[in-house]
């Protein structure tokens, strides 16, 4: 089936297999590997993109569903010589080892960042009403999702932490 | 030239000599921005042109024969072929060097690789391999260890009259211990890309060890070694599931030749968790036999795990027991049970990982019954020289990591069972030792100096999420007086010098001593030119310093010196009870309702001689010590009792830590140099991070609410009926 989407900013169409995930379909239709697969059943979060703004498994989208849609992924944030401030924080802080979780991780703390700032109440937070406080137990809950086996999770906390401000933290969206 | 040592001997400590100051300090990671923009490449995301998709197929019954029944998917779409020639039972063992059990049309485990199907895309390939018709003829097959009819006994020492001990002992522990098996989980799957020139094999796989790789390969495919290169410059994590060559290895080769096109094969998770290795479970029996002040007269520690028929491999239970503490009277057995479950082998810290689990709790239960402080109870029992062997150790920091971490962490305010609590949470604190054999393997590199000030170190050696690329470009500056990033780490080709591979936590130490030799072979050709002493030459920022001259390097080069080093093990791994040592300290909370147990906050205090990088170093012992949350609370396969397959068989059900599960972690370093170790005094981490951690954790359970959990993991439902 051939379908059209923005990936990056740029109009890319491709003939996919309906079968075919949208992870894969970057990977193996559009050579942007940089989107990892780990498990292919949404556990473990190593290839989470941006659909439309919002963090998603792509292993358990179909790429034909995503017709016309705006999918951001890992090379999209950054690449070596300009990279992005969560980008360069997970380098200070170690926030890696093996590497190869950390594409899912890095733009998931993108769109965690702005989940927060927009206010969403996590299983960790005391008032669903309140404006959440970006506490480390918030971070770790709503980062859960993303596993790292190397287990850099201390450095990955600390560099989101450390990035969050200059990746609009507290910056709200515009109204949907 | 080669620079060549075999480490018979002290020698002498030119790291601290040098000067530079690349060495130790807490440098990122020179590879880090292609990690984190997505750049970095890993197996699965090499592509050739006409590359077809293979796909692994697994056996559905526990054991007997099989066929395939190729007439049941030729007809769909994309198909291209499906093959079983030469299909391997499971991956090899850690530098096994040769092909694993190769079984032809036989099945000794359900979920065995039996056959790799090969269609136009990995759609068609998964969709031919779920499709596929195999007609079986099933068999009758042990699956439960405990009850298995072939097992294997070996008493591995006995030395005086432990029973004799035990009965004379003032206080004695006799306590049985049990662990689930493990899964290593790394987040890259196992993937390999095989092309073919002729009988040219090239691979782009995703390995910890290329060298034996190769010949695991080779010998798997009935061809020569020499035939055959493998690429692996990054490697999605292995934790021990990638030392040996795998089964998607095998299949893409054998679908390439016979396809003539290029074939690529990337394990399913669920392939991981059933066609690798895992950790085997264990049933451990420590009994402990101690004077009136705590001083031990006898150990045991008997074990009881499993594995498949025919394989080499048993999990090193007693590994850290051996040299760790002293008694006289020591007694050790071990059966292993032959079972159709899949292959049991390497998982990050064989041995230690679970042994020191029972060892730690024991001692643990000990300080308990003779009424001291656990930390008294281990200094005090800290042997002169090695209880079994006689020998001496080299440097061991195990006391001062005992007592500063206990300082720093603040072990004073540690209080009884259930006499702290906070809200519904009893609060407690546990200590473990811990202790890693350290080994120095045989490992080559070449080292190139330009005049121009750059350096290149090449090697085969692997960086699977160790550091690899940092430490050896650290070493190969300090050596050569450069700034660290101007040296280029080539690593994960076999076409370039044979490193030791990534395994054992020998890595850092042998890799590094042979970039450090051969960096000191340009040293010396430096100091020729300079004409003074390779021992007065200083090389610093690019100058070199030595008798009355200072020359810019590019002075003292008509053109690049390059120089291959050579570290082999010596007298002194034959003479030196060689460790690293440390203590974990851990605070939990354990839910007076449900049993749930937090892990609030820990601390290790590691000695590992030489410390090449701190930054990567500390993220090693965080990953320790999260693994050793993840033994000590959640981590567990569980076999199907009737057909011996791995239930849990994703990330969904085996549970890893995730972010939420870690607290705040704290590592220091006790400042160490290691003489009889290698040539830069350094000693292995990776694993030591690991060894007692878990140990930590249920102690501390323990303490925060006298439950004492001996049987693995601590899930709340063996833990809030005790309460």
């Amino acid at each position: 089936m051939k379908i059209t989407l923005s990936v990056n900013g740029e109009e890319r169409s491709l003939d996919v297999d309906p079968r075919t995930t949208l992870l894969d379909a970057l990977r193996d239709h559009l050579d942007m590997t940089g989107s990892k697969k780990g498990c292919d059943h949404g556990q473990c979060g190593a290839c989470t993109m941006l659909v439309n703004g919002r963090r998603i498994n792509s292993c358990l989208a179909l790429a034909v569903m995503h017709e016309g849609d705006e999918v951001t992924t890992i090379e999209g944030l950054g690449e070596p010589g300009a990279l992005s401030p969560l980008q360069k924080a997970f380098v200070r802080h170690d926030g890696y080892q093996c590497g190869y979780c950390t594409p899912g991780q890095i733009v998931s703390a993108k769109a965690m960042i702005a989940e927060f700032s927009n206010g969403w109440p996590s299983y960790v937070s005391d008032d669903l009403e309140a404006a959440p406080d970006f506490s480390e137990a918030e971070i770790k809950e709503r980062m859960s999702g993303n596993l790292c086996r190397c287990s850099a999770y201390p450095g990955i906390c600390a560099a989101i932490k450390d990035a969050a401000p200059e990746e609009g933290l507290n910056e709200r969206e515009a109204a949907e | 030239m080669t620079e060549h040592l075999k480490m018979d001997e002290v020698q002498p400590r030119l790291l601290d000599e040098t000067g530079q100051g690349a060495i130790t300090r807490p440098m990122d990671r020179p590879e880090g921005p292609l990690k984190v923009s997505g750049r970095a490449t890993y197996a699965a995301e090499y592509k050739a042109a006409n590359m077809a998709f293979g796909v692994m197929v697994r056996a559905g019954i526990t054991k007997g024969g099989y066929s395939i029944d190729e007439s049941s998917v030729k007809d769909m779409d994309g198909f291209l072929g499906v093959w079983t020639d030469h299909m391997i039972r499971n991956s090899a063992q850690g530098m096994m060097d040769t092909n694993p059990v190769q079984l032809g049309q036989r099945v000794q485990y359900l979920g065995q690789p039996i056959a790799v199907v090969a269609a136009e895309t990995f759609e068609q390939a998964r969709h031919i391999a779920n499709r596929l018709k195999v007609d079986y003829s099933p068999e009758d097959g042990d699956v439960d260890p405990e009850t298995a009819s072939q097992v294997d006994q070996s008493v591995a020492l006995d030395q005086g009259d432990l029973e004799q001990a035990m009965k004379d002992a003032e206080f004695t522990v006799d306590s049985t211990y049990t662990t689930k098996p493990h899964n290593s989980a790394p987040m890259e799957p196992h993937a390999s890309l095989a092309e073919w020139d002729g009988e040219k094999l090239t691979l782009h796989g995703s390995y910890q060890m290329l060298k034996y790789n190769k010949n695991e390969l080779a010998d798997s495919l009935d061809m020569d070694a020499d035939d055959i290169r493998i690429l692996a410059p990054y490697v999605g994590g292995g934790f021990g599931s990638k030392l040996g060559i795998a089964a998607e290895a095998v299949g893409a080769a054998v679908a390439a030749k016979a396809l003539k096109r290029p074939v690529r094969v990337v394990m399913s998770r669920q392939n991981v968790f059933e066609m690798v290795v895992r950790r085997t479970e264990t049933r451990q029996r420590v009994r402990l036999a101690a004077d009136k002040d705590g001083r031990l007269t006898g150990l045991g520690h008997d074990n009881r795990q499993s594995n498949l028929p025919d394989e080499g491999f048993s999990e090193p239970v007693t590994l850290a027991t051996h040299f760790l503490y002293g008694g006289e009277n020591r007694r050790y057995e071990q059966e292993v049970a032959r079972v159709h479950r899949m292959a049991a082998g390497s998982v990050r810290a064989p041995g230690e990982a679970v042994g020191m689990l029972a060892l730690e709790n024991a001692m643990d239960e000990l300080a308990e019954t003779v009424g001291i402080d656990p930390i008294d109870l281990r200094v005090r029992n800290i042997p002169e020289i090695h209880p079994e062997s006689g020998k001496q150790y080299s440097s061991r920091s195990l006391a001062q990591c005992l007592k500063e971490g206990a300082a720093s962490f603040g072990w004073d305010q540690r209080k009884g069972p259930k006499e702290r609590r906070e809200g519904e949470w009893y609060v407690g604190m546990g200590v473990a030792a811990a202790a890693r054999t350290n080994i120095l393997m045989e490992s080559k590199a070449r080292v190139t100096l330009n005049p121009d000030g750059t350096a290149l170190v090449e090697t085969d050696m692997t960086d699977i999420g160790t550091g690899t690329y940092a430490i050896l470009g650290q070493i190969a500056a300090e050596m050569l007086g450069l700034d660290p990033s101007k040296v280029t780490v080539d690593l994960g080709d076999t076409d370039l010098p044979a490193g030791s591979g990534s395994g054992g936590s020998w890595g850092a130490a042998s890799a590094g001593s042979s970039v450090f030799l051969g960096a000191k072979a340009i040293r010396a050709k430096l100091a020729e030119r300079l004409g003074c002493e390779p021992s007065a030459l200083r090389l610093q920022d690019g100058m070199a310093t030595g008798g009355n001259n200072r020359r810019p390097l590019a002075e003292l080069m008509e053109g690049p010196i390059a120089e291959e080093g050579h570290i082999e093990p010596g007298d002194m791994s034959d003479e030196m009870q060689q460790a690293g040592y440390g203590a974990h300290f851990a605070e939990v909370a354990v839910n007076s309702v449900t049993g749930e147990v937090r892990v609030r906050r820990t601390l290790s205090a590691m000695a590992a001689g030489r410390i090449l990088n701190e930054k990567t170093a500390a993220s090693q012992v965080h990953g320790g010590m999260i693994w050793g949350i993840g033994t000590a609370l959640h981590e567990a396969i569980e076999h199907d009792p009737r057909t011996g397959h791995v239930v849990n068989n994703d990330l969904a059900e085996y549970h890893v830590p995730v972010h939420l599960d870690v607290p705040q972690l704290d590592v220091m370093f006790i400042e160490e140099r290691d003489d009889h170790a290698n040539p830069m005094q350094v000693k292995g981490i990776g694993e030591l991070g690991l060894a007692g951690a878990g140990a930590a954790v249920t102690n501390a359970i323990y303490n925060a609410c006298g439950v004492r959990v001996r049987d693995y993991p601590a899930t709340p439902d063996r833990i809030f009926p005790h309460l």
